[in-house]
């Protein structure tokens, strides 16, 4: 090893370190305690080492709902949010007046705290004997009937979920867009209308590939992102999720651990896995989808 | 496609936040080009040469007046409908796409009876790639290609679909010096070999100079001169186009006329008939000395540069307006240079004269 690779190296070091010690070791013990059956994490007991945990996690009910509820929220609302994110950010960069008052209106959600957005939805969407909320009164205008979105059916209580995950990560990809779009020279777009292009072609042929390193990144982090979900729903359901059928994997892995059914480290242990190995396939799928159709410069 | 231009004229608000006065790119320009023809706009950076350009392929519409290609009337014309070749200065290739896909882009958008089969399409691709000698890089991305190859990339899909009229902004200056003589021969040859009515923009009067059938001088939005460039470099109208044009460029000097006489300084340098006395600007170009040992005009001696065919000497005159006077002589006569002074002749042809406020020609004969 030669000098200026030592160097490198120790730079790296203090990283690595951190890293290793809160990140690397942390998922080796949780693939170990995977295996281990009945492990108590106060004795530090286990009873026999082999797949039960994931046995007893793919058979719970809760569980499989919890995976249905994730894959149904991934589905819906990394594309819908991508593809609502992709159309403002494109309606922002295309207006001049008031551009800078419409994106910081655009970002605001994005500072504002995950659990107040939900008591607004709460508010937006609760039946309570009182009143209906205000989506109900807008369903009534339109001659519908009341849904209970907060108690009611799985269909409404899904769409809420669906619907305030968008929202919450709209505002950082319509950044990330506007930038994207912001650094597409000008001199592209002047060529290709010199040519004869048509507004539609101009941006499936050029602005679309152009920017697709960042679409991408926002697809790969939204589908993480989205397999990752928690917080939203507890800002909309509470925490008893298991029994308003709103549960997601890491909130499951939270219930095993600390929740009213607590105290199974163990089962927890083989959700984080499972949880793991399916962000991992998912995102190896979007790295092979992604070789073929995002342009680096 | 003759491109006729009628008090074409195009204003930008203004952006300073001191005067909001409008800024004049281009100002009331009048000429026509004739069909075929290689022209160059030239002027110095900031001019109104690339807004001239601008509006003539459609990017900017003009505050006042008209543009004809040929008998159309094209001036509301968006960009997209002129039929009009581009190349960009710094090329704007399609970096996602290959040399070959870059090409087919302006066929792929023709719509209707004007629409091709891929095979044509390829075809045609092909036949401008040979036309600009880049056959072998078809596959290639344009980020693996040198400054040049992408040129002549830039240059094939501005042609692929036969343009009315080819435009080109700065096409050699992203070149390095040796590459730039070699493209702009290849420019002209392209531009003969397809005889499309070709504009190109330059600050380089060299450049503009070696390849333009007609050149347009252009000064702060207005139309200096227009002409072939030799007339152009003989006859300049003005002071500005005679300073622009040339290297080196023209000696000036504080002169005045005196009795049919023409003194720089307290020197009477030639006997001119028809300009009435008053002090105005001697422009002599370089080749326009003449050594000689008892010649009228005396200058201090700096130095003597070889160049092999012929020598440049350098000299000062108190009444230059140029730091050093560069004179170029035939190498025959190296030998006459010696001690600190040199004294010149002036070849009448080559002395210009204007006048002292308005900078305009003053046109002499000699006796």
């Amino acid at each position: 090893m030669d000098k200026k690779n030592l160097k490198g190296w120790l730079y790296l070091l203090p990283a690595i370190l951190f890293l290793g010690l809160f990140m690397v070791y942390p998922l080796i013990d949780v693939f170990i305690y995977s295996f281990e059956e009945g492990y108590n994490s106060a004795s530090q007991t286990y009873y026999g080492v082999g797949l039960y945990n994931y046995s007893y996690v793919l058979h719970d009910p809760y569980f499989l709902q919890a995976v249905k509820n994730t894959f149904i929220l991934v589905i819906f609302t990394v594309p819908i949010s991508t593809g609502i994110a992709l159309l403002i950010s494109v309606g922002l960069s295309s207006i001049k007046k008031l551009k800078e008052l419409f994106q910081t209106i655009y970002f605001l959600p994005y500072v504002t705290n995950t659990l107040a957005v939900g008591l607004v939805f709460m508010i937006l969407f609760k039946k309570t004997p009182y009143t209906d909320g205000l989506v109900n009164l807008v369903i009534n205008w339109f001659g519908g009937n009341s849904v209970d979105f907060i108690d009611g059916p799985y269909w409404a209580k899904m769409f809420v979920l669906c619907f305030y995950t968008v929202w919450v990560v709209l505002p950082f990809k319509i950044l990330i867009l506007t930038s994207a779009l912001a650094s597409v020279k000008q001199d592209y777009y002047n060529a290709a209308q010199v040519d004869g292009t048509s507004k539609w072609r101009i941006f499936t042929r050029i602005t679309l590939p152009m920017i697709s390193p960042m679409l991408f990144y926002l697809i790969i982090t939204g589908f993480i992102g989205a397999f990752k979900a928690y917080s939203d729903a507890v800002a909309l359901f509470g925490t008893n999720l298991n029994t308003a059928e709103m549960n997601t994997i890491v909130g499951y892995i939270y219930d095993m651990l600390y929740g009213n059914s607590g105290g199974y480290p163990s089962y927890a242990s083989a959700a984080a896995i499972i949880l793991f190995t399916i962000v991992l396939t998912i995102t190896c799928i979007n790295l092979l989808v992604s070789k073929k159709h995002v342009h680096y410069e | 496609m003759k491109v006729v231009l009628q008090n074409l004229t195009k204003k930008f608000p203004g952006r300073n936040k001191k005067s909001r006065d409008e800024v004049t790119a281009v100002d009331h320009f009048n000429f026509e080009i004739p069909n075929g023809k290689l022209i160059g706009l030239l002027g110095p950076s900031g001019c109104g040469k690339s807004t001239a350009l601008n509006l003539l392929c459609g990017l900017l519409k003009p505050t006042e007046g008209r543009i004809f290609f040929g008998e159309d009337d094209v001036t509301n014309l968006p960009a997209e409908n002129r039929g009009v070749g581009m190349v960009f200065q710094n090329y704007a290739l399609y970096p996602h796409l290959t040399v070959l896909q870059n090409i087919t882009f302006p066929l792929e958008n023709l719509k209707g009876e004007a629409k091709l089969t891929k095979e044509e399409m390829q075809r045609k691709a092909y036949e401008v790639a040979k036309l600009v000698q880049i056959e072998e890089l078809m596959e290639r991305k344009p980020s693996e290609l040198s400054g040049g190859q992408q040129q002549r990339v830039a240059i094939a899909r501005a042609l692929v679909k036969m343009p009315r009229i080819l435009l080109m902004d700065e096409p050699l200056s992203n070149l390095d010096a040796r590459l730039r003589l070699q493209t702009r021969e290849e420019i002209r040859r392209i531009q003969r070999e397809t005889k499309i009515t070709t504009i190109f923009v330059t600050h380089d009067q060299e450049e503009a100079m070696s390849i333009s059938d007609m050149i347009v001088v252009m000064k702060d939005g207005a139309i200096q001169q227009i002409g072939k460039p030799q007339q152009v470099y003989d006859d300049p109208v003005n002071l500005f186009v005679a300073k622009f044009l040339g290297t080196p460029p023209i000696n000036v000097f504080r002169g005045r006329v005196q009795s049919g006489q023409l003194y720089i300084g307290q020197e009477a340098v030639l006997n001119l008939q028809n300009v009435p006395d008053q002090e105005l600007h001697v422009g002599i170009r370089p080749e326009g000395f003449v050594l000689q040992t008892d010649g009228p005009l005396s200058c201090k001696l700096d130095e003597v540069e070889v160049m092999g065919r012929d020598i440049t000497v350098v000299s000062r005159h108190e009444e230059s307006e140029n730091t050093d006077i560069r004179s170029i002589i035939s190498a025959e006569n190296a030998a006459d240079v010696a001690g600190d002074t040199v004294r010149f002749a002036l070849k009448p042809a080559k002395v210009l004269l204007f006048h002292k406020e308005t900078q305009e020609r003053i046109y002499f004969e000699t006796i």
